[in-house]
């Protein structure tokens, strides 16, 4: 005991806390992954139905998923990918260069540095016509990049709602974009004006009589630089280097 | 034989966010709604507990030259495990607390206790007094969540008590509960009250504040 604080049994006593730590830590990431991922997923599912305004708190999420088609959509030529949809990461795509564009600083407005090639779509379908169409955003807000869905209604023009799924903007704050209120605002916005992305945040509450109210949704109060990525990302997935190509080729049924 | 002081004292008598004044930060942050707060309580007095049981049982070990070091590995270990479980059983808890449980680490009631009480005592004395002290934290938290969440929105665990006018009934909201700082003004009651019953709890004053000088004296 008199060599307590000598250096041999210090670094003997950290390095031995810090194998038992390491081991204890990564056991529980380990062991609990497969729960978290199912999680996410159920998460993930949820949100493209919260975003649809389809979500159906009595019934399973899985049942309530069979109603959506997931098909791949190639976003340079805006057509349908053959590739199979199942299992698709499009957050890896995004990262791996072979499967994404490093985009420039002039067309970066979400601030994503790359943008994969192909990308998820769900489509609604009732009685063999299109519904609604769900488009998966992301960009980056103050802190973190939010990651969301956009849903439009049958005409691709009008919003049909929207929710971030992922992010770590300030809570109370940035992170108020979760706020059931301010999403209501969303739905029955329009998007484009002579074919331009026109829909955007404004700052403070929107005149609902002013003209082009329709093209404007409510700033979030203390949360300027997140609303500034919302609107970002908004126009660059719904842009000419997001979904409009496919968009417009889905519209003329050439999709 | 553990006395029962070391469970029932921090609740009240030695309660460590009115008396040590320690662990505010979280108080501020997860109490707007009773739910995440009652979350936060149960993971804060579980990463208590535990340090404090862990770092009680190495610390005949630990060469006081690293002893800080040694229970914030401990400490942010527990509380990792404590994220990833509420990641895997609670997940939408887990995301309205987001980093607030990662936070932990560094909320001071955890490392005070590490420090103060179980370095100096066996395992199972350690580990009671983490309890207490965590349900000192959650007396307080739970308190200023009730008030926050009643008056701020108008509900209790989510379930509405009084209608808010926003949604067709008679009760304005109070906006401010809902932001961080009304936690101050409720903590700041809370000692108040605590204090007026117990007086033994105010402190002596350090020194005296000398009265303002007179015009008289000024010239």
């Amino acid at each position: 005991m008199a060599n307590q604080d000598s250096t041999g049994k210090t670094l003997m006593v950290a390095f031995l806390l810090c194998i038992v730590c390491s081991v204890v830590v990564s056991a529980a990431a380990v062991i609990l992954r497969p729960m978290q991922d199912a999680n996410k997923d159920i998460d993930r599912k949820r949100n493209i139905l919260l975003a649809a305004g389809l979500y159906d708190d009595a019934r399973s999420i899985d049942d309530q998923f069979s109603a959506i088609q997931t098909r791949l959509v190639d976003l340079q030529t805006g057509q349908f990918s053959d590739d199979v949809a199942e299992g698709f990461d499009q957050r890896k795509a995004a990262k791996d260069p072979v499967r994404s564009i490093a985009l420039d600083s002039k067309t970066d407005i979400a601030k994503i540095s790359r943008r994969e090639n192909q990308a998820l779509v769900y489509i609604v379908e009732s009685g063999g016509k299109i519904d609604k169409m769900i488009l998966p955003v992301h960009g980056y807000g103050l802190w973190s990049t939010l990651y969301g869905f956009v849903a439009l209604e049958s005409d691709l023009n009008t919003v049909a709602g929207l929710g971030f799924y992922d992010h770590a903007e300030t809570p109370g704050l940035g992170g108020e974009v979760d706020n059931p209120r301010w999403k209501a605002l969303w739905p029955g916005k329009q998007v484009y004006r002579d074919g331009a992305v026109t829909l955007a945040l404004a700052k403070g509450a929107v005149d609902p009589a002013a003209p082009g109210a329709e093209y404007q949704v409510d700033g979030l109060s203390g949360a300027t630089l997140t609303g500034r990525g919302v609107t970002n990302l908004i126009q660059f997935w719904l842009g000419e280097d997001g979904f409009a190509p496919f968009l417009d080729n889905f519209k003329r049924g050439e999709a | 034989m553990i006395p029962k002081k070391t469970l029932i004292s921090p609740i009240f008598d030695n309660n460590p966010i009115a008396l040590q004044i320690l662990g505010i930060c979280s108080a501020l942050a997860v109490t707007s709604n009773l739910q995440t707060t009652a979350v936060m309580c149960l993971a804060l007095t579980v990463v208590t507990a535990f340090s404090n049981l862990f770092v009680s049982l190495v610390r005949k070990q630990v060469p006081s030259s690293i002893r800080i070091i040694v229970q914030m590995i401990i400490i942010a270990s527990l509380v990792i495990v404590v994220d990833q479980v509420l990641k895997a059983y609670a997940y939408g808890i887990s995301k309205q607390l987001s980093v607030f449980v990662g936070l932990i680490i560094t909320n001071c009631i955890v490392m005070g206790r590490a420090e103060a009480f179980a370095m100096k005592n066996p395992p199972w004395a350690s580990f009671v007094d983490g309890v207490g002290n965590g349900l000192g934290y959650s007396v307080v938290l739970l308190a200023v969540g009730f008030f926050r969440e009643l008056f701020g929105s108008g509900k209790l665990f989510g379930y509405e008590v009084l209608s808010l006018s926003t949604e067709g009934g008679w009760y304005i909201g109070n906006g401010m509960m809902l932001l961080p700082p009304s936690a101050f003004f409720l903590i700041g009651f809370f000692i108040w009250v605590l204090r007026a019953a117990k007086t033994e709890q105010v402190e002596v004053e350090e020194f005296k504040i000398t009265k303002n000088s007179t015009l008289r004296e000024a010239l």
